[in-house]
């Protein structure tokens, strides 16, 4: 019933948006059944965390700790984003570059792409997942087009060729594992089911789980963003409206990255860890050494904060190579902090760039003088995303990189920790200058909305108060980490 | 059905698949390719169908007869509208010229088989032992994405991919469960709407247009 309704309820929502002509009622909405999904998510946690996972759907849809924990996570950066959808299309239909007919398709698209999330970490079949990822896709790339630049069209091109050709890997990879159950030693198991497949993980063929693992980590990795399959994210997430992008980089790569939890779990049991944790291990090296080397000279805040997402992607990449149940909880965790931080920060940064007209780091000084309150919470977010305390990415960096050197790999965790530093210095000589510089003598002052600055804050001191003290979510981590640890 | 009977259309329709993957590099006419890229599907139908017929399962048969009417004439109809408008439209400049694309294409296929062989270990027979041909055809698409400038060949190979993963999970499982089947039916079907959307759109902003021309975004 519960499950129902999380999926429900945010459809629900998006439909009577694409029904209506567009009024920001609808927006506001939106925004209440993202508020529903993230209480029925939380009842949903404590429910699977005490008991037995909830399944429903006649089989095709499954909850356990780490299902309930991602729908937590969808539906804190849904509030968030859509809560700041109301002011983008408010101020695009203003300046004339949006139509009501726009606005109500942004809306109900929005809404289908974070029901096609939900769906993805609810289904129970690793086929069934693999069809709301990709769904994900269809429904963002006229997102990602929205403000129809040459420049957002660009990069929605680039965006649906680049991971549906990847994305039809891992549907190669699933159909493997598929084919690996069938003629499974001992007795076939005929199904894309992750409870049976893990059941039977033992007993399938590893020269074909091996092709599958290597297929599932290219494709779902092209949607996670890890290098070198990552040259769409920075065009997608920098041309996308702020708050589809807060949704991308905050919920939609990680939501990726759950389904490779999913798989990696069922080929540690075939394989053993090693295997999945040398794809993983080179994948999130790459992806930390193409962030660093790409954020040294960006001259554009809204790639820096892309890249960045590439960074934090190849840091969870290497901590769900450690693999062990202290890693993934970090892992966790971090997807969580993350969301939040990168969210917040993709949230001002639309703000910015609506007060400034432009998204070049060299035309944007001083914001601490300008503007006090938004330069503040991208300052403070930035501040988060390097993993400062007391945000609780420093928390998560922290419990990563220790499980890393528990598991043996203390030198991959010292490479990560070399481009790290470089990405610190980077973002700081950026951070600076946009934050403090030099101030010019005229340009405008205007401070910003109540209604834009209370969420970011609530979203950075949710982050921080994570990191001080992440009690409430302690036994919730603890039993998803169990789900699919080593 | 005798093991015989089975096997002859079945390799003759997997075989075609992969020679169309093959052609699509070799014409340069967008025109030709679009007919090719019919030519797969319905062979790709046709290996759905085969093997329906054979298993005896109503399933796969709903299968091919969707990949039938998509990949056979849906999408093909789509993709004749994009070129139709770009008269004497035409793979005018490929990274790599015909000749050495076909060199590339044979160097994947003997690729593709090098790759499949612990597939094709674990389940002798007939069917698995094509599975190389989709795979062929996998890495085809991934080269033609890689190689050509018009958007239609990015649809072409994309396509390729798409049908080249279909052929081997035929091939290989008789079909995924049929509610998985039908989702990545439609999102295909999906894909390849917004792509034409957006080609469509990118025309009327552009004129017709080469993917060397989308160059706003760089590092």
């Amino acid at each position: 019933m519960l499950i129902y309704a999380i999926l429900a309820v945010p459809l629900a929502a998006g439909t009577v948006a694409a029904a209506v002509p567009w009024r920001p009622w609808a927006g506001w909405v939106a925004v209440a059944a993202n508020g529903a999904v993230l209480v029925l998510g939380a009842i949903l946690a404590a429910g699977v965390t005490r008991g037995h996972p909830a399944v429903a759907g006649g089989g095709v849809l499954r909850a356990d700790a780490l299902s309930a924990f991602m729908v937590v996570v969808i539906g804190v950066i849904a509030v968030l984003a859509s809560s700041q959808s109301v002011r983008y299309l408010n101020a695009e239909i203003a300046r004339g570059a949006c139509t009501a007919r726009h606005a109500a398709l942004y809306t109900a698209l929005v809404q289908a792409f974070v029901t096609c999330m939900l769906l993805a970490v609810l289904a129970a079949s690793l086929g069934v997942m693999w069809v709301a990822v990709e769904a994900t896709t269809i429904a963002t790339t006229f997102l990602v087009g929205h403000r129809r630049t040459d420049g957002a069209l660009e990069a929605s091109w680039k965006y649906v060729v680049l991971c549906s050709a990847g994305i039809a890997l891992a549907f190669l990879g699933t159909a493997l594992f598929y084919f690996a159950a069938l003629h499974a030693s001992g007795h076939p198991a005929g199904s894309l089911d992750w409870t049976a497949l893990m059941a039977a993980s033992h007993r399938l063929d590893p020269g074909v789980v091996r092709l599958a693992m290597g297929l599932i980590v290219l494709g779902y990795g092209t949607k996670v963003g890890l290098a070198p399959m990552h040259s769409w994210l920075p065009d997608a997430h920098s041309q996308a409206p702020a708050p589809v992008s807060a949704l991308m980089s905050g919920v939609l790569l990680t939501v990726a990255f759950y389904a490779l939890l999913r798989f990696k779990a069922i080929a540690d049991g075939t394989l053993g860890p090693g295997y999945p944790r040398a794809l993983l291990v080179v994948a999130g090296l790459a992806s930390l050494v193409v962030a660093a080397s790409l954020l040294i000279a960006q001259r554009d805040y809204k790639r820096m904060l892309a890249y960045h997402s590439i960074e934090h992607m190849g840091l969870i990449a290497l901590g769900a190579a450690a693999g062990s149940q202290l890693a993934i909880a970090a892992v966790l965790l971090h997807i969580l902090g993350h969301g939040l931080a990168k969210g917040v920060l993709f949230l001002a940064s639309g703000e910015i760039l609506l007060a400034e007209g432009t998204s070049e780091i060299s035309k944007v000084p001083a914001l601490l003088s300008r503007r006090p309150v938004l330069g503040g919470i991208f300052g403070f977010g930035l501040v988060a995303l390097l993993g400062l305390p007391p945000f609780s990415l420093f928390a998560s960096e922290l419990n990563m990189l220790r499980a890393e050197v528990a598991a043996g790999l203390g030198w991959a965790a010292a490479i990560a920790l070399v481009c790290m530093a470089v990405i610190f210095a980077a973002v700081m000589a950026h951070g600076r200058h946009l934050l403090l510089g030099e101030a010019p003598a005229q340009g405008s002052r205007a401070a910003i909305p109540r209604a834009v600055a209370v969420p970011l804050v609530a979203g950075l001191l949710a982050c921080a108060f994570l990191g001080v003290s992440a009690w409430p979510l302690q036994p919730l981590l603890h039993a998803a980490a169990q789900v699919v640890a080593s | 059905m005798t093991g015989s009977a089975y096997t002859g259309p079945l390799g003759l329709a997997a075989g075609v698949v992969l020679a169309c993957a093959v052609a699509t590099l070799w014409r340069r006419d967008l025109r030709a390719v679009v007919s090719v890229l019919a030519l797969q599907g319905i062979a790709l139908g046709a290996v759905a169908a085969v093997l329906a017929v054979h298993f005896r399962d109503i399933g796969l048969g709903v299968t091919a007869a969707l990949v039938l009417a998509a990949k056979g004439l849906i999408i093909p109809a789509l993709l004749r509208r994009i070129v139709r408008r770009d008269p004497g439209s035409r793979e005018t400049a490929p990274l790599l010229n015909v000749p050495a694309s076909l060199l590339a294409a044979a160097v994947l296929i003997v690729l593709a088989y090098l790759a499949s062989g612990k597939i094709t270990a674990l389940a002798p027979g007939t069917a698995a032992s094509l599975a190389p041909l989709g795979l062929a055809t996998v890495l085809i698409g991934f080269f033609m994405l890689a190689t050509r400038r018009k958007a239609v060949s990015a649809i072409t190979g994309l396509l390729l991919v798409d049908n080249g993963v279909a052929l081997v999970t035929f091939l290989l499982t008789a079909g995924l469960p049929l509610l998985v089947e039908l989702g990545a039916f439609l999102d295909v079907l999906l894909v390849v709407v917004v792509l034409w959307v957006l080609a469509t759109t990118m025309r009327a902003r552009l004129g017709p247009f080469d993917l060397d021309q989308l160059r706003e975004l760089h590092d």
